[in-house]
């Protein structure tokens, strides 16, 4: 039984002047623990379809389900990481991370212990009561990392969370994350530009196409690289030849346009 | 090497104070002059000293009204009005911004008329005022507020407006409603807005006020001024406007000790 389905789902903006169809007709299933990949030209949607499973958005038609449950609204057991960290740089690392539980009204002793127990494991445990302004960019993101984790989501939206930072941070933390969630047993779906980011820490990857935006092909990464982290995925003999499959498969896909 | 640096910056520091003690000196010596070329210019009769008084005679005034004690009241009356009219205008202006940011019907509805109020001479309401709330405090409190109530709903309903919707998300996502966005985000991004226009806001109440006593009042330092131009006593005039600049400057200060503060938090 698939976690979360998304059924026949067509998205367009509407302005005074214009219809923007952003998505059309996509159907996927994604199983509980699985971890999924977006990858597609700019402007393809990717954005735009994490919204609606977030339920920031409402789809022009077509259904998400979670658990059987449609989504309307945000839902408590989806958390979204964003390309930055937007932590509220007017609180504490400490208040930030506690956002979600004091919103929710499960700000208690085992919930903070829960949290300051995720902030020691990304080695944040001395920024507690700093400001953001005073951490680095990698260190922020592994914050908005806790702060979403927090509440204890089973579905995990992260949209390009690592492409702002370099590369070096960029590859520990995909390590870090990738190792919290499978810990956690968290279902992910990671929008990404970085073909080898999407192969080293998938289950599956979706290419999309565009204008409208449409899933194009789907690619299942063999089950022993699934297994591995991502940094050793990026080292394994078979990584070349996928990576390369889907960046053929990319690049027919921009000339088009 | 690391002396080298100390030494550096021992210099740099000493060059800081210097120019430092210098700007004050500068500005300590131009306040000498003016009051000196003040008083020797009345005494000389370069200007008309019933017209422009001098520094020694409205020290003598002040003198003589704080030890008969006719000068507090004035004071008193004048100063609780402005920081009633002040704080009511921002109070009142952050709830129209926080109204009109909550419900965007409101403020598409209303943003005509804001722009046409904020554009008229709020002083001309003056007179409609004093009749409306009989002449008396309320109508100079009134006239202090609404001197500065339009900007202040539109500064800060701007601020508000212009928060960065990714924060907004982030509070959504973990199923934050309105009033959740407004204290966690709305209002916390837009403090240094609404410090701003306190800013503005001190100098605008004091206008506000002091117009209100010059067409009512029966006390307070704009009914002094009013009353020294009747009976040409200059120097009272004078004297009250220097009281006022004083009074405002501390206002001033305090709004920036408030920033200061929060900035800190
Ligand atoms: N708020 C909006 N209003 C109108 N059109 C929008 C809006 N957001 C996105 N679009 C349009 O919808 C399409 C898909 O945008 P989306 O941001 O989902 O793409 P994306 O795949 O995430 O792109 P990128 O890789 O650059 O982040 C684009 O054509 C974009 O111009
Ligand atoms: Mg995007």
């Amino acid at each position: 039984m698939p976690f979360l389905t998304v059924d026949h789902l067509t998205h367009a903006y509407f302005s005074t002047k214009s219809v923007t169809t952003a998505l059309e007709d996509i159907s996927l299933e994604i199983e509980e623990g699985e971890f999924v990949s977006f990858l597609g030209p700019s402007g393809c949607g990717k954005t735009t379809l994490l919204s609606l499973i977030a339920g920031l958005l409402q789809p022009t038609s077509g259904e998400i389900t979670i658990d059987h449950q449609t989504i309307h609204r945000p839902h408590k057991r989806i958390g979204y990481m964003f390309q930055q960290d937007y932590l509220l740089p007017w609180k504490t690392i400490e208040e930030n991370i506690y956002l979600g539980l004091k919103i929710r009204r499960t700000l208690n002793d085992f919930n903070r212990t829960l949290a300051l127990g995720l902030l020691d494991q990304m080695n944040l445990k001395e920024t507690q009561s700093k400001f953001p302004h005073e951490l680095s960019g990698g260190m922020r993101q592994r914050v908005a990392l806790v702060r979403t984790l927090a509440t204890n989501p089973s579905l995990l939206l992260l949209d390009e969370p690592f492409s702002a930072l370099d590369y070096q941070t960029k590859l520990k933390l995909e390590n870090l994350v990738f190792k919290t969630l499978k810990e956690h047993k968290k279902t992910a779906l990671l929008v990404t530009h970085d073909i080898g980011e999407a192969v080293a820490m998938s289950d599956r990857v979706l290419v999309f196409s565009a204008n409208p935006g449409r899933i194009k092909s789907i690619y299942t990464i063999p089950e022993h690289l699934q297994r591995m982290k991502p940094f050793d995925v990026r080292h394994h003999k078979d990584y070349n030849e996928i990576f390369q499959s889907i960046w053929e498969e990319l690049n027919q896909l921009e000339d088009k346009d | 090497m690391k002396t080298k640096i100390d030494q550096a910056h021992k210099h740099f520091l000493q060059k800081e104070r210097t120019i430092k003690s210098h700007v004050f000196f500068t500005q300590l010596l131009i306040l000498i002059a003016f009051i000196g070329l003040w008083e020797v210019a009345s005494r000389l009769q370069w200007i008309n000293p019933l017209l422009f008084s001098s520094p020694s005679s409205i020290g003598r005034l002040f003198y003589e009204k704080v030890v008969d004690g006719t000068l507090s009241i004035h004071v008193v009356v004048t100063l609780t009005e402005t920081l009633a009219g002040f704080v009511i205008a921002t109070v009142l202006g952050t709830t129209f911004a926080a109204i009109l940011w909550w419900i965007p019907f409101v403020s598409r509805v209303a943003d005509p008329y804001l722009v046409i109020m904020n554009a008229m001479p709020k002083v001309a309401l003056g007179p409609i005022l004093i009749v409306a709330l009989g002449p008396g405090y309320s109508a100079i409190i009134a006239m202090g507020v609404l001197i500065s109530l339009i900007i202040t709903t539109l500064v800060v309903y701007n601020s508000f407006r212009e928060t960065d919707p990714n924060y907004i998300k982030v509070v959504q996502m973990f199923g934050g409603k309105k009033i959740h966005i407004f204290k966690e985000v709305t209002l916390p991004a837009s403090l240094p807005a609404i410090i701003s226009t306190l800013k503005v806001n001190v100098g605008l109440s004091w206008v506000g006020v002091i117009v209100g006593e010059f067409l009512v009042s029966k006390q307070g330092l704009g009914y002094l001024m009013i009353y020294g131009f009747q009976v040409f006593n200059f120097t009272l005039v004078l004297l009250s406007l220097l009281i006022i600049a004083i009074m405002a400057t501390i206002m001033y200060s305090g709004v920036g000790i408030l920033e200061r503060k929060l900035r800190n938090r």
